[in-house]
């Protein structure tokens, strides 16, 4: 079966195939001790100077739980609508140089979330199959070689990370789209971000995406043979490996070939994905249920109390801003995402306007997240508001929103003040552009004749005599009134 | 040897009668005499232990107390970890290990001013019945040095026996510290599961591994359990509790208490050792106790239970013996290559047969009708107990179906082997605490052991019982 080109990885044919995706999402926890140790559970720090006895797997050594990785997983099944029930741990068996102990302690047939959802920002509900915790290994490099432990001349291992506390939240098959799976790792890390339990950092590995992709004829009722995808290190490549996968296999399929189910890996260079092992060298893990630790079993109010913790999600977060702004909550994801959601619903509550309020965050205000964190919602709204009354021009509104995110001062009238800032009625503004026009009678004539290109001599002329205090959209407005009068 | 009891010992420590160093010095001069022969330490601390001893004497000296085991020698089995002294599991595939830290019973025992003496030969990971599957050689039985000392723990019953350390401790997953108890003719307790620390224990099988004393009689490993026990943080299955109050109840007598004998363990047993069991059931009746047979019906599926479970648990236990981080490597071309061949060469036949026996019964499509079944028949053996525990408050049976047999009687047949097991393996699969005591000695003059079995936290009752037993036998 030849392998598609790279190059030639388009998009799918929609009209005969669907995707379908479902996706498993490694989260580490942001606890500050490993899942089993007390090592500190630090990011890129010297290779091998967080370790222990435990974390090392060294003979002996025993496990015991961190507590407070066990909240951040219980509140990350909360924020999925799970049930969150009494779980056991499991051994995970097979052999690798960065696993200390040659298995992995995980959750496996009694997990301690079951059967949640996740709401994308479009509306479509994703269900949550399961999120489960369980420990990270070391990390290795293979050196020499291509890079994999097959070719490598020597491996280098770094056990900082082994132990770490991990949850892993796997999705129903219910994505039907690159895009889709795009916005659910979104909306799922923003929701990880919200618990607290991540910091979300793609980049450091902190959340690792794998994709369970398969294609079938469109209407068909049955799923097709899926292939494991692993190695995308972002969003993009996560969209890129699962449209290349998802043509490949139509490619087979169409050669009267058949989609063998296989682990593949994603190579950003190359853009293609290509064979790890197959079904048949797939490790039998002979899971058995962890003798070192005992059941865990959280009682009502320490579930409570997890509940407690949660802030509002962003799905919540965009309904209210929505509503507040009589919008859609799809429209207003970005607000949310980038956490300016706060400051329109205030602003909005204080009497300033919807319309101009989203506008102004979602511009300039979310041009400048860090000048963003001084803004107060009180001065926002008052500068949204004299914008609307048309005491600022557009113009003049962004000016005084810039000094208010540089910090200038959190006083928008005093600003405008300083800069002389008032904005012109309209009469005057109509005086200063009938001198204009008459100043400029052969232009105005073209301009009548609907020549755009001389527009910008006229609203040149008009802000150079008012010293740019005109609004230039309220100068448009009126030469088109004049012309179509004339 | 002079001056002998760790209870004594501790005494004359502590009152400054006896130096701490002394005492080392005479045990030392007895492990030279006689360790030759008998092979019980795969090293002997001699350095360390003088050291140890000259801080307890300081301690003495400074007016602090020196502790409840002020200057007693103790030997430890070689598969728990000393820090930065070679630990090895009587394996060829720990060499050169050094552990960076002491298991919890090692901490303990030094706070409590015993004194670590060396290091007890052992089957290869605790894997074996007479010691003959260590790496090192095997330990000779100080009653009969043709005969082994029964094992896993054969190190420690024999440097006890052979005067080398008043006190040992030993770890017993299916019968490690109370069958070569039996055949050494000392006693030998395994307590309830999770009564004992296992931080610092190398595993073998987790479930039904637990720490232990050897020592010569009731009383003094009544105080060696209550140094080592009682809860520990660093390990998650330590019960909450401290240990057991059982030096002050060993006087207390068996006038009134219920104890059966498990009709079970009583089959295929040899008859001079059943005979000594029904005269220690007579001794206890005569003490004051009531004595009835009693069924324990699931007992005898305990063998092949424990067959799926402990090789299971050792199979995942002893994967991170793979040559990467510590120990053993023998290079290879690449690393599964190098796996096979560091295994091949650092595990002995006993260990690579478990762990293949293990690796099977996990196996997917194999996991239910073995591992999920030999669960299954561990419930049912826990209940079965429960049912006994119901009407009685102690059982009784033998430690081992045979007194200490000779060197090679067993090694070409695993199962003959295994069957040595078959009467202390049921306290392993239900958790709950037994003993082992020297019950006079059979028609071949080497030493009977019997066992005693109680409930879960029951430890009091058993030796009561074990301490009747004791002065019955004398």
């Amino acid at each position: 079966m030849s392998e598609r080109e790279a190059s030639g990885a388009g998009a799918l044919d929609g009209a005969r195939y669907e995707i379908v995706v479902g996706l498993e999402v490694h989260c580490e926890l942001r606890t500050r001790t490993k899942l089993f140790c007390g090592c500190p559970n630090s990011f890129g720090d010297e290779p091998n100077t967080n370790i222990c006895p435990v974390c090392l797997g060294l003979p002996g050594s025993l496990p015991v739980l961190n507590r407070q990785a066990v909240e951040y997983a219980m509140r990350i099944g909360e924020a999925l609508h799970c049930q969150v029930r009494p779980s056991i741990f499991h051994r995970k068996n097979y052999f690798y140089p960065d696993m200390p102990k040659d298995y992995q302690v995980s959750q496996y047939d009694e997990p301690i979330n079951v059967e949640g959802w996740l709401e994308l920002p479009a509306g479509k509900r994703i269900g949550i199959t399961r999120a489960h915790m369980e420990e990270d290994t070391g990390k290795s490099t293979h050196m020499g070689g291509a890079g994999r432990i097959g070719d490598a001349t020597h491996s280098l291992v770094d056990y900082n990370r082994a132990g770490v506390p991990l949850v892993e939240i796997v999705s129903e098959p219910d994505i039907r789209s690159a895009d889709e799976a795009r916005a659910y790792v979104s909306e799922l890390r923003a929701i990880l971000v919200a618990t607290g339990a991540s910091d979300g950092k793609m980049e450091e590995g902190s959340l690792r995406v794998d994709a369970n992709v398969s294609v079938r004829p469109a209407h068909s009722a049955t799923f097709g043979t899926r292939c494991e995808i692993k190695n995308m290190n972002s969003l993009r490549s996560l969209g890129r490996a699962i449209d290349y996968e998802a043509a490949r296999q139509v490619d087979v399929l169409q050669a009267g070939g058949r989609v063998v189910q296989e682990t593949r890996h994603w190579n950003e260079d190359e853009g293609r994905t290509s064979s790890m092992r197959s079904k048949e060298e797939a490790y039998d893990y002979r899971y058995f249920p962890e003798p070192d630790l005992v059941p865990l079993v959280p009682d009502e109010a320490w579930r409570e109390s997890a509940r407690c913790a949660l802030p509002p999600m962003p799905g919540e977060r965009r309904r209210a801003l929505a509503e507040a702004a009589g919008t859609d909550p799809a429209s207003v994801a970005l607000l949310v995402e980038l956490d300016l959601d706060g400051l329109v619903v205030e602003a909005v509550a204080a009497g300033a306007d919807a319309r101009i309020a989203l506008n102004r965050a979602a511009n300039e205000v979310a041009a400048d997240l860090e000048g963003a964190r001084r803004l107060s919602p009180a001065s926002f709204a008052k500068v949204v508001s004299m914008e609307a009354a048309a005491k600022l021009t557009a113009t003049q509104a962004k000016q005084v929103l810039a000094a208010l995110l540089a910090g200038e001062s959190d006083d928008p009238e005093a600003i405008a003040a300083r800069r002389g800032f008032e904005a012109m009625d309209t009469t005057a503004l109509e005086i200063v552009i009938d001198e204009v026009i008459a100043a400029n009678p052969e232009p105005w004539e073209r301009f009548k004749g609907g020549d755009p290109k001389v527009a910008g001599l006229f609203v040149g002329q008009v802000m150079k005599r008012t010293k740019g205090k005109a609004d230039g959209k309220a100068v448009t407005s009126i030469l088109r009134e004049r012309a179509g009068g004339g | 040897m002079s001056g002998g009891g760790a209870l004594a010992i501790a005494g004359a420590v502590r009152s400054g009668e006896r130096s701490a160093r002394d005492v080392v010095e005479e045990h030392l001069r007895v492990i030279e005499a006689a360790e030759g022969d008998i092979h019980a330490f795969n090293l002997v601390l001699a350095d360390e232990a003088r050291a140890a001893a000259d801080e307890v004497d300081r301690r003495v000296a400074a007016g602090e107390d020196p502790g409840p085991l002020a200057g007693v020698p103790v030997a430890l089995k070689d598969n728990l970890c000393t820090r930065g002294i070679p630990t090895t599991c009587s394996s060829r595939i720990l060499e050169g290990w050094r552990p960076p830290y002491d298991a919890t019973v090692v901490e303990r025992l030094r706070a409590a001013g015993a004194v670590a003496i060396g290091k007890t030969n052992l089957d290869e990971f605790a894997m074996g019945s007479s010691t003959e599957n260590s790496a090192f050689g095997p330990t000779r039985n100080p009653r009969d040095p043709s005969r082994v000392p029964g094992g896993s723990s054969g190190g420690s019953a024999a440097a006890v026996a052979a005067g080398f350390a008043p006190l040992a401790l030993g770890s017993d997953t299916g019968g490690s510290i109370r069958q070569p108890a039996a055949l050494c003719g000392v006693v030998g307790v395994k307590p309830t599961y999770g009564g004992v620390s296992r931080y610092g224990l190398i595993a073998f099988a987790s479930s039904l591994d637990q720490i232990g004393p050897f020592a010569a009689t009731v009383a003094e490993a009544a105080v060696l359990l209550e140094v080592i026990g009682g809860h520990d943080a660093r390990d998650s299955t330590s019960i909450p509790q401290p240990a057991p109050a059982v030096s002050a109840v060993l006087d207390e007598g068996v006038d009134g208490l219920r104890v059966g004998v498990v009709r079970e363990l009583m089959d295929g047993i040899d008859g001079d050792v059943a005979a000594h069991v029904s005269r220690a059931a007579d001794a206890l009746s005569a003490a004051g106790a009531k004595v009835e047979e009693v069924s324990v019906p699931a007992c005898v599926y305990g063998l092949t239970a424990y067959y799926l479970i402990a090789p299971a648990e050792c199979s995942s236990n002893l994967a991170r013996y793979d040559g990467v981080r510590y120990g053993m490597r023998v290079d290879a071309d690449d690393i599964t290559a190098m796996y096979g061949a560091t295994r091949a060469a650092g595990f002995g036949p006993e260990v690579k047969r478990r762990i293949m026996l293990g690796t099977y019964a996990l196996s997917a499509g194999y996991y239910d009708a073995y591992y999920g079944q030999a669960q299954r028949v561990r419930t049912l053996l826990i209940r079965d107990f429960e049912n006994a525990y119901g009407d009685f408050d102690a059982l009784i049976s033998p430690t081992a179906p045979t007194t200490a047999f000779a060197f090679g009687a067993k090694t070409a047949n695993p199962m003959a082997m295994y069957m040595s097991d078959v009467c202390t393996i049921p306290s392993n699969l239900a958790g709950h605490p037994a003993m082992s005591v020297p019950f006079g000695t059979g028609d071949d003059g080497l030493p009977v052991g019997v066992q005693v079995m109680a409930d879960a936290l029951a430890e009091p009752t058993m030796f009561r019982v074990a301490a009747a037993l004791e002065e019955a036998a004398a």
